[in-house]
């Protein structure tokens, strides 16, 4: 089925550099391995016996917590001087993804974050497809990218702070959006997917890689039957099935000899 | 000189008195007569030797600043706020008093965790949409280090509620106030009904209020884990034990209007412990009531209530347990994935449970009781859930199968089945914080909030629950809520 709707090269991968990976993290979200785990056990030896560690670990936790906010604070003065659409553009550029008006190219930030301004002229022309891949978009940071009101492509692609209650803000986009890429967004499961019920014109949905979804190949069976005009691209169904009888191993379905 | 003949002095005098030397007989053991010394001692003193003080670790301290009696959600939510509005860190001491270490009774646990704004007071819709933005920023809130990150598990899947004819006009205007204060919240017609939800059938359905955003349901024993260990980590006592008695002063004043009214103030509460007889009396300053489907009980042992009816001292706390069941059961061609949680104004209600097409429903309790106080039993009521027309007359689930069933205690207020907040007017260091009859849960941070400034600042400083006062109840003002679920 060679129905691809949309700009075929959203999906290309922009490359981002990923953002400090450091002990700071919220624990649990980061697999340690090896030299990692001991660094992370010692951490919290030293934790729970000195207050000064804790507090200092926390302060740099609210500190890693107050930059994410920061970035996603609203722009409502640009919304005012350049319209929804400028001010939309600079957020997402702003955050590193990459964005395409209507007849445009891609406008994209190089590696040192710089983009060309040439959007702030296109005060009329709305914006037609987002690529906020690896973006600290939180749910704040939406009223920003609400702002592009004829959105038809939006890629959240391994987004960490794109979580369920952010899934439940896009119902706005229902008129426009055709094609949705959540995937490896490591906070999105099942729960936020069934809001996506409001989307009744999405004809692309991408839901692979979902760490946080416990059942893959029943969730995209229920969001197919939840959308059914939408071509659902995710976990093959068949995984998470209990092997067949014949395929069992030899020694469980021997009978005893008499 | 001095200097090379002190040494040697001191070296020969000590060389003398080292003690195990065997020099001419001379010889000390000083092990053997430490020890000697010690029998000699022991034997003189009367009995064994009292090394060991008598433990008190299972009791709660002497003196707290404040006792919050009840540790489910409201009474934890109230612990912290008020720890986290202290003006300095360690400030207040807290001490939480819960009869039930494990929950088996409490609301919070029982509770079928919905939140929605889809209320009429404008208050209501505020404390909602406050719990709402708190349980969204959950790990902000109640962040612990090394502890990992909350997963609250909430489904935004939204709340639906399907009205009559004859209550159209109520929801309309309803969901006008709710737009107001800033709920996202959108009318649907019959139609629309149809068109987003097949399976609704929409017979004798006029209109219906859909919530779009913050609403959903969550799991409640997440949030209160999540309070307790944050509470633990803020520096708060924690106390299994039942409150037997309050300790008060009086003191006689004159109103403005040359009556004589008296002042109580707690200044001890006695905590029991488990299966003994064994109390600890608690210095406070603050009481808070808490308990849930119990607080009138508490309230009456301050004495509140006590007195001709009729007048503010015979006021009781008109907070009663409410039995409500909950059941769970199966239907393999139930709604789908979409299914936001579904009510009526009848009181019936369902929701989607997990993803294997099992679904959660129940009723609210009526206005007047017919259930007694006894123990919460489980029992498959599936005759009496047929003969009441149990589910929303709107849905039609084909050949379910009920595979559980609960029972949880609403704390019923049957004044006016909205939340009493505030102190109390006569027992001036009681603070209330229950009587929520089903939205507890819900609107828990937000009242704890409130709680917390109005015993910090002296005043509601954030969201101005007023009409929630103790004293609507001797005046006689219901602050009545025109949905309820």
């Amino acid at each position: 089925m060679e129905q691809e709707l949309g700009d075929p090269s959203l999906r290309l991968v922009a490359p981002m550099w990923n953002g400090t990976r450091g002990i700071h993290r919220l624990g649990g979200a980061v697999v340690p391995e090896g030299n990692q785990k001991k660094e992370r056990k010692m951490l919290q030896f030293l934790n729970n016996h000195f207050y000064d560690v804790e507090a200092l670990r926390g302060y740099l936790l609210q500190r890693e917590m107050s930059k994410v906010h920061l970035k996603n604070r609203s722009f409502t003065w640009l919304e005012e001087q350049h319209g929804p659409y400028s001010a939309g553009a600079f957020f997402i550029l702003k955050q590193g993804g990459a964005v395409k008006f209507r007849d445009k190219e891609w406008i994209r930030p190089d590696k040192y974050g710089h983009f060309s301004p040439e959007f702030w002229n296109f005060r009329e022309v709305p914006v037609e497809a987002v690529d906020a891949s690896d973006c600290e978009i939180n749910y704040e940071g939406l009223d920003n990218l609400l702002l592009l009101k004829e959105l038809q492509s939006l890629s959240l692609q391994r987004c960490p702070h794109v979580d369920d209650w952010c899934l439940s803000r896009l119902y706005p986009l229902a008129d426009s959006l055709q094609e949705l890429s959540l995937a490896g967004c490591p906070r999105v499961s099942e729960r936020g997917l069934a809001c996506l019920h409001h989307l009744q014109n999405l004809r692309r949905l991408d839901i692979s890689d979902l760490p946080a979804v416990s059942n893959p190949g029943l969730t995209q069976i229920l969001v197919e039957e939840m959308l059914p005009n939408c071509q659902v691209v995710g976990v093959d169904w068949a995984e998470g099935l209990k092997l067949g009888p014949e395929e069992q191993p030899q020694d469980t379905a021997s009978p005893v000899p008499a | 000189m001095i200097r090379r003949v002190l040494p040697h002095g001191l070296g020969r005098g000590l060389l003398t008195r080292r003690p195990g030397t065997r020099r001419g007989g001379f010889s000390l053991d000083w092990d053997g007569k430490v020890s000697e010394i010690k029998k000699k001692i022991k034997s003189i003193l009367p009995g064994t030797p009292c090394d060991v003080l008598p433990d008190t670790s299972h009791l709660p301290p002497e003196h707290s600043d404040v006792v919050i009696v009840g540790g489910g959600v409201l009474g934890l939510s109230v612990a912290y706020w008020l720890k986290q509005l202290e003006n300095r860190r360690g400030g207040m001491q807290v001490l939480v008093v819960e009869r039930d270490h494990t929950y088996s009774q409490a609301s919070t646990g029982l509770s079928v965790g919905g939140i929605c704004q889809q209320f009429s007071l404008p208050e209501n819709i505020q404390l909602s949409l406050f719990s709402a933005s708190f349980l969204r920023n959950i790990n902000e809130y109640l962040a612990v280090t090394n502890a990992p990150p909350l997963d609250l598990q909430f489904n935004p899947s939204g709340y639906l509620l399907l009205a009559s004819e004859k209550d159209a006009a109520a929801m309309e205007s309803n969901v006008k106030v709710q737009k107001q204060e800033g709920a996202k919240v959108c009318l649907m017609s019959p139609d629309q009904l149809r068109n987003k939800f097949p399976w609704i059938n929409t017979e004798g359905v006029a209109l219906a209020s859909y919530g779009m955003e913050n609403e959903g349901w969550f799991d409640p024993w997440c949030l209160l884990h999540g309070l307790r260990q944050k509470l633990m980590s803020m520096g708060v006592f924690f106390c299994q034990g039942e409150v037997t008695r309050f300790v008060t002063s009086s003191q006689r004043m004159m109103t403005t209007d040359d009556e004589m009214v008296t002042l109580k103030s707690i200044h001890e509460v006695h905590v029991k412990m488990d299966h003994s007889l064994e109390y600890q009396p608690v210095e406070c300053a603050i009481v808070i009531n808490a308990a849930g489907a119990w607080s009138a009980q508490i309230a009456a042992l301050a004495g509140i209530g006590k007195g001709p009816p009729g007048t503010l001292q015979g006021t009781k706390l008109p907070v009663e347990p409410r039995k409500r069941y909950v059941y769970v059961w199966h239907c393999p061609q139930g709604p789908g994935l979409e299914t936001p949680l579904v009510a009526d104004t009848s009181g019936a209600y369902f929701r989607r449970e997990g993803l294997g097409s099992n679904y959660l429903g129940g009723r609210s309790p009526a206005e007047v009781s017919r259930v007694g106080w006894d123990m919460l039993a489980r029992r498959h009521r599936i005759i009496v859930m047929k003969e009441s027309g149990f589910w929303p007359g709107s849905v039609c689930f084909v050949h379910p199968q009920v595979q559980t069933a609960w029972a949880g205690y609403y704390d019923y207020n049957t004044f006016d089945q909205n939340g009493v907040v505030g102190p109390h007017p006569l027992v001036v260091n009681m603070y209330f914080a229950t009587g929520f009859s089903g939205h507890g849960l819900q609107q828990a941070p937000g009242v704890g909030r409130a709680v917390a400034e109005m015993i910090l600042e002296g005043s509601f400083q954030t969201i101005d629950l007023s009409p929630f006062l103790f004293n609507r109840f001797y005046l006689g003002e219901k602050t009545q809520e025109n949905n309820i679920m």
